[in-house]
């Protein structure tokens, strides 16, 4: 399992090889609650750290998800498309958003380690 | 102004509830369960919900008080039964609703259930049409809690004897650990249910009841969604001073004989739209697939024309899609028009549906 790291604006990223995961942490569904909309990135598409890549919607309120890491879109994840509310169930395993084609790796590692962005929620409640 | 709390407030902190800023009060929008689970659980059982937030506005008088309420809300008052409730609404000059409102004739006058967000300017709105011999309160020792669900019935008449009795849209007094309740069988989730006004010191034991009956809290967030998935409207949303009833869909709630003799503020617009219809209409909204239409989103017709816009849109959780509803184009407000719906810069399908998008289940 690769390491994991956060971006401020609730997003995880794990990285491996050129290839980066990204989904939204399980304390941004604590804070959206019961989640019944999800649209995700195409293939092909190219995003810019932390630019507007897919969107989440709650039963209160519509969210941007952004991708901390630059690159390419490989594949949206349909299946948080067909059933938003396995975001909820399984936020940080099989209901990441997108998988990314990294153009610098560096990127990765200025985000926040485990650690950092527990402390990080902690301050910052919403 | 001062953030306001419910006599409540720590019994929802207790259960975990997040509050949200409504109206000047500190209220819960949802619980540990989330939404979808309060939703759910209330069509399916019950649910308690603190509206304490909104006002309970007593009137007293003689028999000119209804004459005077009539010059503003276009109900029948003058024959209104004793205990019997109407939805109605508070109209200005140009027809345009002020609030909306549930009016019951009381023994001693009326008691009417406003809005928490309008309820000062409601009395200040009221009292222009009323004479020294009327009294009048907003009564803020008491709470008012609503029970609702299939279950509702039979879990309060356990407690308050007698409950089963009502039919929808009546009321009466009952006892409760020594203490009077005001019960109506009404509510705003499209379900059978109570709304218990009970003083604040009684409030928390009417609750431990309700816990016992394994009758969970629903917060705002899940009485929006039901609400909506009844078709019923959200003042500030669905209606605001520049909508009148007609538009509105609302034709309904304005009485037979009012509609006729007329008399009440804005009565001239009304009529001729009643006469020639309005340019517009609230109507439901069902967006294809799984796109949410919130709040302000636009609404274009097929051939691209803007013909309306959202003013209240969600998930319905018991409707398992996207609900919503609006005002658009007289022209294209038949069921079945098919719609285009722009959500963040893109257009998606959807078409103008009946209300309720959930079947009501009143007790008549």
């Amino acid at each position: 399992m690769s390491e994991k790291k956060f971006s401020k604006k609730h997003e995880w990223v794990s990285l491996d090889g050129e290839t980066a995961t990204v989904g939204i942490t399980k304390h941004a569904t604590e804070m959206l609650g019961d989640i019944v909309f999800v649209e995700v990135p195409e293939p092909g598409k190219s995003v810019e750290k932390d630019g507007q890549a897919a969107v989440v919607e709650s039963t209160k309120a519509a969210s941007d998800v952004y991708s901390p890491i630059s690159g390419e879109i490989l594949e949206g994840n349909k299946s948080i498309v067909d059933d938003p509310g396995n975001v909820n169930s399984d936020p940080e395993g099989a209901s990441w958003f997108f998988k990314i084609k990294v153009k610098d790796k560096s990127e990765f590692d200025t985000l926040m380690n485990k650690a950092d962005y527990d402390k990080f929620c902690a301050e910052n409640p919403s | 102004m001062e953030v306001q709390k419910t006599a409540l407030y720590n019994y929802h902190k207790d259960l975990g509830a997040k509050f949200v800023s409504f109206a000047g009060y500190e209220m819960p929008i949802q619980y540990k369960d989330g939404i979808v689970k309060e939703h759910i659980s209330t069509r399916s059982y019950a649910g308690f919900f603190d509206v304490s937030h909104m006002g309970q506005f007593f009137l007293e008088g003689d028999e000119t008080l209804a004459g005077a309420l009539e010059k503003i809300i276009p109900a029948d008052l003058k024959s209104l039964k004793l205990n019997h409730s109407k939805y109605s609404f508070l109209l200005n000059n140009d027809g345009g609703i002020i609030d909306d409102l549930i009016i019951t004739k009381t023994s001693k006058g009326f008691c009417i259930i406003l809005n928490a967000a309008c309820k000062e300017n409601d009395v200040k709105q009221i009292e222009k049409f009323l004479n020294k011999d009327h009294k009048y309160f907003l009564n803020n020792d008491l709470s008012l809690i609503a029970l609702q669900g299939p279950k509702a019935v039979e879990i309060l008449e356990k407690l308050v004897p007698g409950v089963s009795n009502l039919k929808f849209m009546t009321g009466d007094n009952f006892k409760f650990d020594n203490e009077n309740l005001y019960i109506t069988r009404s509510g705003y989730t499209g379900e059978d249910g109570f709304e218990i006004s009970i003083p604040n010191n009684k409030v928390e034991k009417l609750i431990s009841f309700f816990k016992e009956n394994k009758v969970n809290a629903v917060g705002l967030g899940a009485r929006d969604t039901l609400r909506l998935e009844a078709g019923l409207c959200l003042y500030g949303h669905d209606l605001n001073e520049k909508i009148n009833p007609i538009e509105a869909n609302l034709k309904w709630a304005i009485a037979k004989r009012r509609r006729e003799e007329g008399g009440f503020n804005g009565w001239d617009v009304i009529k001729k739209l009643i006469e020639n219809g309005s340019e517009k209409k609230r109507v439901g909204i069902l967006p294809e697939g799984r796109v949410i239409a919130r709040e302000n989103t636009k609404i274009f017709s097929e051939s691209g024309e803007e013909i309306g816009l959202i003013t209240s849109g969600t998930f319905g959780p018991s409707v398992n899609a996207p609900v919503a509803m609006g005002y658009i184009n007289t022209k294209y407000a038949n069921i079945g028009t098919k719609i285009h719906l722009e959500v963040r810069g893109k257009k998606h399908g959807g078409k103008v549906s009946e209300l309720p998008f959930f079947k009501k289940s009143y007790v008549k």
